[in-house]
């Protein structure tokens, strides 16, 4: 199978429109605008797509809810704030490849009966901004986008709205306060977006890497498209890979490869032959894995049984010279910097866990430090707002489940051996 | 006072969106560039084209951490120091940028060339460490390479 989502990115001018039409562009559209909405729906669930920034939810599923609410207009939002540290997946999409995730747009603001669309996009990507909102000129000029696609009398408008540095936002309910210009914080559930979303309108929110599925699914068909990867999660699949090995990078393989197989087949190994010590497979909020445990299938329904999970896709390999005590440290000084602070767990408790790990780290540790950091992050699992604080403690709970004698030696010498 | 291009600019924006108050996040970032950083006098601006209240304007925008609340440098160097760019050494270059060009996180130097903003994570980590300056991307960043990109910037 050819390149779907990073098809023809080696041509140095293919986010322009010419380009894109040449390497056979804007030809899915026409087909989608002949079907039925319904039977787009039909075949996005035929094709089993499931949506891309990280939980994995059924997008027919999502659409069916917004297709149905009566009130009007309804509105489609495209999550580019991708922020999950580790995650570069969707930036080669939005910066070399922007008419395909516009074409997606458009096909799927027409299944839904949706009239305005907006890219949420995350302010530290500036030129992504600029390549976005040349082509999306491009799109209207084209008859692509507009109040009359292709003469159709369809309608679909499209804007980039840019975020200004908050991880919280692409939390979707957060991503709508933002876009509405509050503060990121998110929404109590329900109601859900599909019903009450944006200007309190019915809104879907998919991915960036999700909506630019649309047009190859329209391709070839939902069936041929639920062929490939896993059954349970089919589709292509872009895997950003950074870390200790040889060739990082963003990698497009069929959904579910073996993790094992993107480091050492795709990525060439561990950098200079070095032995691996920890991976971190969708971004730095998912469980970390110790390397016995990488012969999972990468996708969101086989990682949960693997101990961790898909997540954004966002594999981070580090190598013996790495102290996961550091490293744990400075995912909850991340964490602690973007919660929102509107419920008292996360707000709390991320800024103790990272108190504690710093001292740890710092040689400072005291002796029951590990036991009173799972205590607190017992205390924050399952009771907080939105995913941040779950994730924050799921973090530090798994970093010690693999590695607890790092942090006991930490603890017993007052040191840090890596320094 | 905004100028007129600005204003111009900004309600051309406004249309976008179905009403004001959605706009205040892209106001917010006219008004920092126009008056260099987000004084009383831009949340003035922007609370009279808006309409939206100042204090509400400067609630939303100290959420955010791309809006800047005091004066910067010409030149605004982010450096990433999230994990995939700090198990590459980003933490080095930190200290380099502090001991050779007394450029520190959350600082200006002095002849107000340079200010230093931490960043989380910018999206670039397969080819770490990485920062922006300004709105232009720098990869795989040695201590040599940083010393060459900041000679570009006057």
């Amino acid at each position: 199978m050819g390149k779907v989502l990073l098809k023809n990115i080696e041509n140095p001018d293919s986010a322009d429109i010419n380009e894109y039409k040449k390497a056979g562009g804007y030809s899915n559209l026409p087909k989608a605008l002949e079907k039925q909405p319904k039977e787009i729906i039909e075949e996005v669930k035929k094709a089993g797509l499931r949506g891309r920034g990280g939980a994995g939810f059924p997008v027919a599923m999502k659409w069916t809810f917004a297709s149905a609410d009566p009130k009007f207009p309804k509105y489609l939002l495209c999550n580019a704030d991708e922020g999950e540290p580790g995650t570069f997946k969707d930036r080669p999409i939005l910066e070399k490849n922007p008419h395909l995730l516009i074409e997606g747009m458009a096909i799927s603001g027409y299944a839904l009966g949706a009239e305005y669309g907006y890219i949420y996009l995350r302010g530290e990507y500036p030129e992504a901004k600029n390549i976005l909102n040349r082509a999306i000129k491009q799109a209207n000029d084209n008859g692509f986008l507009g109040d009359n696609i292709l003469g159709k009398g369809i309608k679909f408008h499209l804007a980039v709205h840019q975020g200004a540095g908050a991880y919280i936002c692409g939390e979707e309910t957060a991503l709508i306060e933002s876009l509405e210009g509050d503060k990121g914080q998110p929404r109590i559930k329900p109601p859900f977006p599909v019903n009450v979303g944006v200007f309190a309108k019915p809104t879907v929110v998919n991915n960036v890497e999700t909506l630019s599925n649309l047009p190859y699914i329209i391709e070839i068909g939902g069936d041929a498209y639920s062929k490939i990867g896993t059954p349970d999660c089919p589709g292509p699949k872009l895997y950003c890979v950074s870390g200790h090995v040889e060739k990082p990078g963003v990698y497009e393989l069929p959904m579910g490869t073996i993790l094992r197989d993107i480091i050492y087949t795709h990525c060439g190994g561990i950098k200079g032959g070095r032995k691996l010590k920890a991976v971190i497979p969708g971004g730095a909020t998912t469980p970390i894995l110790p390397p016995d445990k990488i012969d999972c299938p990468m996708d969101f329904v086989n990682m949960p049984k693997h101990g961790s999970m898909l997540g954004s896709g966002a594999v981070i390999v580090m190598d013996e010279s790495v102290c996961l005590v550091k490293v744990c440290y400075r995912i909850l000084k991340f964490l602690e910097h973007e919660s929102c602070g509107k419920c008292t767990p996360c707000r709390e408790g991320t800024g103790w866990l990272r108190s504690i790990l710093g001292r740890v780290e710092g040689g400072e540790g005291m002796e029951g430090d590990i036991d009173l950091m799972l205590s607190v992050s017992g205390n924050m699992m399952g009771k907080t707002f939105c995913p941040l604080g779950d994730g924050a403690a799921s973090v530090v709970q798994n970093f010690i489940k693999h590695f607890r004698p790092e942090f006991e030696e930490h603890i017993k010498n007052a040191k840090c051996r890596f320094k | 006072m905004l100028n007129e291009a600005a204003v111009k600019e900004l309600n051309e924006i406004r249309q976008k969106y179905p009403n004001a108050r959605a706009a205040l996040l892209p106001a917010l970032y006219i008004a920092q560039r126009e008056f260099g950083h987000l004084s009383p006098e831009a949340y003035e601006a922007v609370s009279e084209i808006l309409g939206v209240p100042k204090a509400i304007a400067r609630g939303v925008a100290t959420f955010y951490v791309m809006y800047k609340h005091k004066p910067m440098g010409r030149n605004i160097v982010q450096l990433c120091t999230n994990v995939s760019c700090m198990i590459l050494g980003a933490e080095k270059l930190v200290d380099f940028l502090k001991n050779k060009h007394g450029l520190e996180p959350g600082g200006t130097t002095s002849d107000g060339r340079f200010s230093m903003v931490i960043m989380e994570c910018i999206g670039a980590c397969g080819t770490a460490p990485a920062m922006l300056v300004n709105d232009d991307f720098y990869e795989n960043l040695t201590e040599k390479y940083i010393e060459e990109i900041l000679g570009k910037y006057k």
